[in-house]
C-alpha cells in the first residue's frame, strides 16, 4: 500500500524521468552498500594487522602484469589490499558523514525552531551566533574543535573518543545553514491561522513547535540534509587528510589518500587513486540526488 | 434536533444549559437582561503596536518611536445568547479586537471581561478557555495541511482532556463533522481534498468540539463564493439557536452583518463610532461614517442613482487625527470636532444607539437625518434604461 503510493507519486515519476538521477542513485546504492556490507563481502580484513604481510606491500592493480588476481585494486605500502581498504574506508566515511548531519540537523532544526518562534530577543541572539559562525570557514571550525579536544585530552583517551570528536566537530559546524532555513519558514508558519487556532485552545508553544510549526518546515531540511551530506564527508576526508580525523589505524577515505599522497610520485599511482575516485563517486552521486530533490520538492520548477 | 439526541445517547459531555433556554427574542430588540452578567465585556481596550524602526537606523534618521494604534479605547457588551458584529474598512482594527478577546494579544490598555471574570484570570483556567473559540478568515490558512481532518477536529477535545477513550472521540469527531453538514468518512481525509466553503465547516466543527459557548469570527465567510457565504451563514445562525452559542463576528461586508447581528458596531481607525440594534443600525444610521457605508451598499432599487463616495483616504492609525478621527472626511465636521474627541452617548432621536458624533449630539445634522425607508425611491432600473 504505502510503496503502491510512492511509485505513484510526483517524486517518483520526477526521478524516473531523470537518468542522471538514476544513475547517481545506483552508485550511491553501491557504495552504501559495499561499505554496509564490508566485513562480510571484502576479500581481505585491512583492520586485521596479523594477516598483513609486508611481502604484498604495493602490489599494482590486478590488470598490470604483475598483479595479484587477490588484490584486485593493489596493496598499500603496509600490504593492504587497496579494494577492502576503501570499502571499509568509506564505511568509516559514510558513518561520520550521516551521523554529523543528523547531529547537525537535529541542532540547527531546534534552534532555528525556538527562534523563529518565540522571536524577539532570543531570536536575535541566535541568530547573531549563527551569523558570527558563518563567517569562518566550517573546515576551520572543526579543526578548531578538533585541536581544543586533543589538547585538552589524554592521547590514548583522545583516541578512544576520536569517531565521536570528528562527529562533533563537523556537525557543528554546519547548524546555522539548518537554523537560518528553519527559522524563516518559521516565521512564516507561526502567523498562520491554525497555529492561532491551537494558541486559542492555550496549548503551550512547545507543543505548538513540535507538531504544529515542525511538520510544516521539514521539507527544505530533507534537502539541505541530503546536500550537507556530500559537504560533511568531504570535511571527514579533508580533516583525515590533514592528519586530525580519525585514528589511522581505522583509516577512512581520506586517510588512504594521504598514505597515498606519499607515494604519488615514486610510481604506485593506485594508492591514491582510487580512493580519491571513490570518494568523488560518492559525493557526487549525493550531491545530484539532493541537487534533484530540491528541485523536486520545489513547486516552482515542476 | 437529532443531533442534540444523539449527543446525549453518546455519553458526550452535556449540551449547553442554554439547550433549555427560550428561543431568543430576535430582530431589533436583544434580549438585554439587565443584571445578567454579559458573555464578553470590553472597557476601554487598546492596543497599540510598536512599528518603529530598527534603534540604529532610527537614530541615524533622527526620528522618534512609532506607535500604531489599531485599537484606541473600545468598550462593549455581548450579552449571552448574542451576536454583535463589528464592521469597518480594512485597518480600523476589528481583527485585532478578535484578537485581544481570546487573548492571543495582550491589551496595552482597558480590560477584557469574560462572563464577569478577567481575560488573563478566565485564561489561566482550562474549563474557562474551553468556553471560547475562534474562527478564521482563511480556512486554507485555518487548517494545519499535515494533519488529517479528524486530529484537527478532534484537537480541542485532546487538549481540554474531555474524553478519555478513543472510541468515544472518534464518536464526538464524526458527531460534530455531521453537526456541520459533513460525512463523518470526512475525517479520514487531509484539508486539502476539500473545497473552501468545506474547509469553513471543518473549522467550525473544530471550534464547536470543546462545547464552547462564546465564538470569536474573524471574516469567516470573506474568503468565501457568495452562494457559500449564505450556507456557512445559515449554518452558524443554525448552530446558534441550538447550542445557544454567543457570536462576536467581525466582518467588513454589511450584508452578511444584517444577516447574523443582534447588534452592531461601526468602528473608524480604532474607534468605535456607532454601535445600534441592527435593524436601527439600518433604518437610521446616525453617524456621518456609518451612513456613508450604508450608502455605498449596492442595492437593486437604487441603481442608476448618483453614489457619494467618502472624500479623502482613511488617515494612518500612526498618527491619526486629532479629536473626531473622522473630521478630515466628515461633512458635518467643525472646529470643535477637530479639537474635541466626541465620546459614545446615545443619540438623539434613537436613544437605542450609541454614538460618537458632535454634530449628532449637537443636532447638526438633523436635517440630513432621515431613516432609509422614509427616503424617496431613487429612479428605477426601467426609468433609468430610458432616461439614458
Amino acid at each position: 500500500m504505502a510503496l503502491a503510493r510512492l511509485l505513484d507519486s510526483d517524486l517518483f515519476w520526477s526521478f524516473r524521468r531523470s537518468p542522471v538521477t538514476v544513475l547517481s542513485a545506483l552508485v550511491a546504492l553501491v557504495c552504501v552498500l559495499g561499505a554496509a556490507l564490508a566485513p562480510w563481502i571484502a576479500p581481505h580484513n585491512p583492520f586485521d594487522l596479523a594477516s598483513l604481510n609486508l611481502g604484498d606491500a604495493f602490489k599494482p592493480p590486478a590488470w598490470d602484469e604483475i598483479g595479484e588476481a587477490s588484490y584486485p585494486l593493489g596493496t598499500d605500502d603496509q600490504g593492504r589490499d587497496m579494494l577492502s581498504a576503501i570499502m571499509y574506508g568509506a564505511r568509516i566515511s559514510l558513518l561520520v558523514g550521516v551521523c554529523a548531519v543528523l547531529f547537525s540537523t537535529l541542532l540547527g532544526v531546534t534552534i532555528g525552531l525556538v527562534a523563529g518562534y518565540l522571536g524577539g530577543s532570543v531570536d536575535g541572539l541566535l541568530m547573531r551566533i549563527a551569523d558570527i559562525q558563518l563567517t569562518f570557514p566550517s573546515i576551520l571550525i572543526a579543526l578548531l574543535v578538533d585541536g581544543i579536544v586533543r589538547a585538552a585530552l589524554p592521547r590514548e583517551a583522545h583516541d578512544q573518543i576520536a569517531l565521536f570528536v570528528v562527529i562533533f566537530a563537523i556537525g557543528i559546524s554546519a547548524w546555522p545553514q539548518f537554523a537560518r532555513t528553519v527559522r524563516s519558514s518559521t516565521l512564516v508558519e507561526r502567523n498562520k491561522e491554525y497555529v492561532l487556532a491551537a494558541r486559542v485552545i492555550g496549548l503551550s508553544p512547545l507543543h505548538i513547535m513540535a507538531t504544529h510549526v515542525l511538520p510544516n518546515v521539514l521539507g527544505p531540511v530533507l534537502v539541505i540534509a541530503t546536500l550537507n551530506l556530500g559537504n560533511a564527508i568531504i570535511t571527514e576526508a579533508t580533516l583525515s587528510f590533514l592528519g586530525v580525523g580519525v585514528p589511522p589505524t581505522h583509516p577512512s577515505l581520506g586517510t588512504l589518500i594521504r598514505i597515498g599522497n606519499d607515494f604519488l610520485f615514486s610510481g604506485e599511482w593506485w594508492i591514491t587513486i582510487f580512493p580519491g575516485a571513490a570518494l568523488v563517486a560518492m559525493v557526487l552521486s549525493v550531491n545530484l540526488l539532493g541537487d534533484w530533490l530540491r528541485d523536486a520538492l520545489n513547486p516552482k520548477l515542476r | 434536533m437529532a443531533d442534540d439526541i444523539a449527543m446525549r445517547a453518546s455519553g458526550a459531555p452535556p449540551p449547553h444549559a442554554s439547550d433549555a433556554s427560550p428561543p431568543r427574542a430576535s430582530g431589533a430588540s436583544p434580549p438585554r437582561a439587565s443584571g445578567a452578567t454579559p458573555m464578553l465585556a470590553a472597557e476601554e481596550l487598546a492596543k497599540y503596536f510598536d512599528v518603529s524602526r530598527p534603534l540604529l537606523q532610527r537614530l541615524l534618521a533622527r526620528e522618534g518611536r512609532r506607535i500604531l494604534r489599531a485599537v484606541d479605547g473600545v468598550s462593549f457588551e455581548i450579552p449571552k445568547g448574542t451576536t454583535l458584529s463589528l464592521v469597518g474598512e480594512s485597518g480600523c482594527g476589528k481583527s485585532t479586537v478578535a484578537r485581544l478577546v481570546v487573548g492571543l494579544y495582550q491589551p496595552t490598555r482597558g480590560r477584557v471581561l469574560f462572563d464577569g471574570q478577567d481575560l488573563e484570570k478566565a485564561r489561566a483556567a482550562s474549563e474557562q478557555r474551553r468556553r471560547m473559540q475562534m474562527i478564521f478568515q482563511d480556512p486554507y490558512a485555518s487548517l494545519n495541511p499535515r494533519w488529517r481532518v479528524r486530529d484537527i477536529v478532534a484537537e480541542p477535545i485532546r487538549a481540554f482532556g474531555l474524553t478519555r477513550d478513543n472510541a468515544a472521540q472518534r464518536e464526538r469527531v464524526a458527531q460534530l463533522l455531521a453537526q456541520v453538514g459533513l460525512s463523518p468518512l470526512d475525517g479520514e481525509k487531509y484539508p486539502h481534498e476539500f473545497s473552501g466553503g468545506q474547509r469553513q465547516r471543518i473549522s467550525i466543527a473544530r471550534a464547536l468540539s470543546s462545547n464552547p459557548e462564546f465564538l470569536v469570527c474573524d471574516e469567516p465567510t470573506s474568503a468565501l463564493d457568495v452562494s457559500v457565504q449564505a450556507q456557512i451563514l445559515n449554518l452558524m445562525k443554525d448552530l446558534q439557536r441550538r447550542l445557544g452559542l454567543t457570536y462576536l463576528f467581525i466582518s467588513h461586508n454589511l450584508a452578511v452583518v444584517r444577516q447574523i447581528s443582534d447588534r452592531i458596531g461601526v468602528m473608524y481607525l480604532g474607534r468605535l463610532v456607532e454601535l445600534a440594534p441592527a435593524e436601527t443600525l439600518f433604518n437610521a444610521p446616525r453617524h456621518p461614517y456609518t451612513r456613508a457605508l450604508m450608502e455605498a451598499i449596492p442595492d437593486l432599487d437604487m441603481t442608476g442613482r448618483q453614489r457619494v463616495p467618502v472624500g479623502g483616504e482613511v488617515p494612518s492609525p500612526i498618527s491619526p487625527p486629532s479629536g473626531c478621527p473622522f473630521h478630515p472626511r466628515c461633512p458635518l465636521a467643525n472646529h470643535r470636532c477637530k479639537a474635541e474627541r466626541p465620546a459614545l452617548i446615545p443619540a438623539r432621536g434613537t436613544p437605542e444607539t450609541v454614538v460618537a458624533c458632535h454634530a449628532v449630539e449637537e443636532g447638526r445634522d438633523g436635517a440630513a437625518f432621515t431613516p432609509m425607508d422614509q427616503r424617496p425611491p431613487g429612479p428605477r432600473i426601467g426609468t433609468t434604461a430610458t432616461a439614458l
